[in-house]
């Protein structure tokens, strides 16, 4: 009997550690709930990517390359934690099309959005004006301090062929990942000249405005070839090859679709949701004390440690929550304490035919499992096909509905299991038959 | 036992709401809206009171909007439904919307769909339904492969299939009133909706199944003999406590929802309540009185 207690206590203070965990993650923002947009506030688009001309096998790449590129143009505008990805859609209206989707948190003018996307980036190369010649270069730059310190050089983009990465290999480079430049016939000539008249002085290379690489020029090069070489990683030096072959997008979009929600309309979904939830929670663990008594109490606790496990997870794995998402956690709390009211029906029964509590404890979850493990199937049926169908928003509600489940049977059924047995009451007495009781009548 | 005595009375009833919301779904029709059939939503709140309809349908229609919809939300809130933008009525939506400076409106919402997007979702959307009703089915059939006497698992299962066609007509029957009313829209969170209306309701009525083939088994194995009947009467009777509490629980948080939840999942939160209590309903009333009736046309059709 100790034994079990001594579980039923471990399992309550692993309930308050969890809880301990979720309060501390959120506080210190080490591991806050992550917010979807219609609840951050933001701006979702989504555009059509014209294939047609591109080969079937380098579909993939080309994406992959207008991920990057529209990427590293959110980047540098300051959202924060933009999401940008590819999607195959539209099989299910007859035309497949390959789409990108964006999200902007923060963005809540859909104009701005959509101007912020379709700029097309600039591949530019800059000297270092003369006068600026010796100064200690700042570690990033602006608009006006770019122009402060560089003038355009005579070459431009348009004068790049191709670029690529290449390991350098000589003395002392041992295997050091570089870029190279190779420009067309014209721009050798101008790159030749300029560095020839320009040796010892630095040579920016921008894109979008920023600054990827100032090396400075050592020596005349005629080939039409440049060589960047800076802390690249060979991952870097990749994606910085495929955005200087893609200095435009690489393929041509268009918006098919957007959303923005304001900040305070997301916030006020957030606010509300939670009083939802409060309102929720309290109703139900009323009714569950009302009509179970003793037996309910261990339910609310169950339903207690089943909110708490569920809002760790959001945390760690991590979940998006969306309005809908909220709901799903709402409705589920409902739902989570399904098991137990099974659970209690069937251990009245077995208490009615005259056993002990203790073995009506344990025939009562024994023959109620079946039929909780049926109709979760079935909800977990619902989940999967709605994570299928859904959009994005849907999908927050589709996988916060299918891990309450998984996770509701997990409560419901050990964590009220271990705790009613470690309670350890084992009489007959009127008082005991009345804790166990329920409903109108004892 | 009531219930399975009278179920006659109880199929009449049954029948009857069914119709009822058939009727409504024919006289009002369902409102699609923006998800499945493309085209913008733009919500708009303003600091005060919004201006007169006429004065924002003035400018609308000025800069070119045709067949919109604009309809007051809240206290100082316009919905505005209109197809999809052209850039340039996307720039100047919020301009529109305040009748010059005169009311200085914000946009608090605005969504775009293009057509692919919402023809894709609508099929999507039905190959959904289809499927959670052909998983729920082949699941139920399945569950029950050990009880074929005196009936088969496919009738369970199709017998439940029918309990589920009525809690998923009952709330679309209501929506489409609240379309008529408040100009509630089908869009894929309604679908949602329906959807785990389906996967919940069949809960109370596997509970009440389950019991029945307890019972029959329980009987086999004591060499009872005792009319299916009062076997399905009985399991009704045993079971109907914990059907009814394991839906109030849902309404319950549902309610809650309902009553304090944002606005954007208020009509989710609506058609669920709606479709959990039909769904109740349909367990007690319809599921095992079904079952009874089936058993007594299959014994004599037999004689």
């Amino acid at each position: 009997m100790t034994q079990r207690r001594m579980i039923a206590l471990l399992v309550l203070l692993l309930g308050i550690g969890l809880a301990f965990f979720v309060y501390h993650n959120q506080t210190s923002g080490s591991r806050p709930f992550k917010l979807g947009l219609d609840l951050s506030g933001g701006t979702q688009l989504v555009y059509r990517a014209d294939t047609d001309a591109i080969a079937g096998k380098d579909i993939g790449e080309s994406m992959e390359a207008l991920r990057d590129t529209i990427e590293r143009r959110v980047n540098l505008f300051g959202v924060s934690e933009p999401i940008v990805q590819t999607e195959r859609g539209g099989t299910l209206a007859g035309a497949p099309e390959q789409r990108l989707i964006i999200e902007l948190p923060g963005i809540t003018d859909t104009q701005e959005a959509i101007r912020l996307i379709g700029q097309t980036p600039v591949l530019e190369f800059r000297m270092l004006k003369k006068s600026a010649d010796g100064v200690t270069l700042p570690d990033t730059f602006s608009t006006t301090t770019v122009n402060q310190f560089f003038e355009p050089a005579a070459i431009t983009g348009k004068d790049l062929a191709t670029a690529q990465l290449q390991f350098q290999t000589g003395a002392g480079y041992a295997n050091t990942p570089t870029v190279v430049l190779n420009f067309n016939s014209e721009g050798s000539d101008i790159f030749a000249k300029l560095t020839k008249n320009n040796v010892g002085r630095y040579f920016g290379i921008f894109l979008d405005g920023q600054p990827i690489s100032i090396p400075v020029i050592q020596e005349e090069i005629p080939s039409g070839t440049a060589v960047i070489s800076g802390n690249f990683t060979p991952e870097s030096a990749k994606e910085l090859a495929r955005n200087l072959n893609y200095g435009a997008l690489p393929v041509p979009i268009d918006l098919i679709s957007t959303q923005t929600v304001s900040a305070t309309l997301g916030g006020e979904a957030v606010q509300r949701g939670l009083i939802a939830g409060f309102w929720g929670f309290a109703v139900v663990a009323l009714f569950m004390l009302i009509w179970y008594r003793l037996p309910g109490i261990v339910a609310i606790v169950a339903l207690s440690l089943y909110v708490i496990a569920n809002l760790a997870l959001f945390q760690l794995i991590p979940v998006t929550l969306t309005a809908a998402g909220i709901a799903g956690l709402i409705l589920s709390i409902g739902m989570a304490v399904d098991a137990n009211i099974l659970i209690f029906e069937r251990m009245k029964e077995e208490l009615r035919a005259g056993k002990n509590t203790e073995d009506a404890i344990r025939d009562g979850f024994s023959r109620a499992w079946l039929s909780i493990r049926d109709s979760n199937i079935s909800s977990m049926i619902t989940a999967v096909i709605l994570f299928w169908f859904g959009t994005s928003l849907i999908k927050g509600f589709a996988l916060v509905f299918g891990l309450g489940v998984l996770i509701s049977m997990l409560t419901a059924i050990t964590v009220s299991r271990t705790l009613l047995i470690g309670l350890g009451i084992n009489s007959k007495s009127r008082f005991v038959q009345f804790l166990f009781g329920s409903g109108i009548k004892a | 036992m009531f219930i399975v005595k009278n179920r006659t009375a109880f199929f009449g009833l049954t029948a009857t709401i069914t119709i009822v919301a058939l009727i409504a779904v024919g006289v009002f029709g369902l409102q699609l809206g923006t998800d499945f059939t493309g085209g913008s939503l733009v919500q708009v709140t303003y600091p005060n009171e919004r201006p007169a309809p006429l004065l924002v349908q003035g400018a609308l229609d000025a800069a070119g909007f045709e067949g919109y919809s604009l309809r007051g939300a809240g206290e100082k809130d316009y919905v505005l439904r209109a197809g999809n933008l052209t850039e340039i009525q996307r720039a100047s939506i919020a301009e529109l919307l305040s009748g010059g400076d005169a009311y200085r409106g914000a946009i608090t919402q605005l969504t775009e769909v293009g057509p692919t997007i919402g023809v894709e979702l609508r099929n999507k959307a039905l190959i959904a339904m289809a499927l959670v009703l052909l998983c729920i089915l082949f699941f139920i059939a399945f569950a029950f492969r050990k009880v074929s006497e005196p009936i088969s698992s496919w009738v369970y299962g199709f017998i439940a299939l029918v309990t589920l066609l009525h809690d998923v007509i009952v709330p679309i029957g209501a929506f489409a009133l609240f379309g008529y009313l408040w100009g509630a829209q089908v869009d894929t969170l309604f679908v949602t909706a329906l959807l785990t209306i389906l996967g919940f309701s069949i809960h109370d009525t596997i509970v009440v199944f389950d019991r029945v083939r307890e019972n029959l088994r329980l009987n086999q194995e004591h060499g009872r003999r005792e009319d299916f009947e009062q076997v399905a009467g009985r399991s009704l009777n045993q079971t109907i406590v914990r059907s009814i509490n394991t839906s109030v629980t849902v309404a319950i948080s549902l309610a809650a929802l309902y009553i304090f939840g944002p606005d954007s999942t208020k009509y989710f939160a609506l058609t669920l309540l709606i479709g959990i209590i039909a769904g109740t309903y349909s367990s007690v009333a319809l599921a095992t009185p079904l079952l009874v009736a089936y058993e007594k046309w299959h014994k004599n059709r037999k004689k």
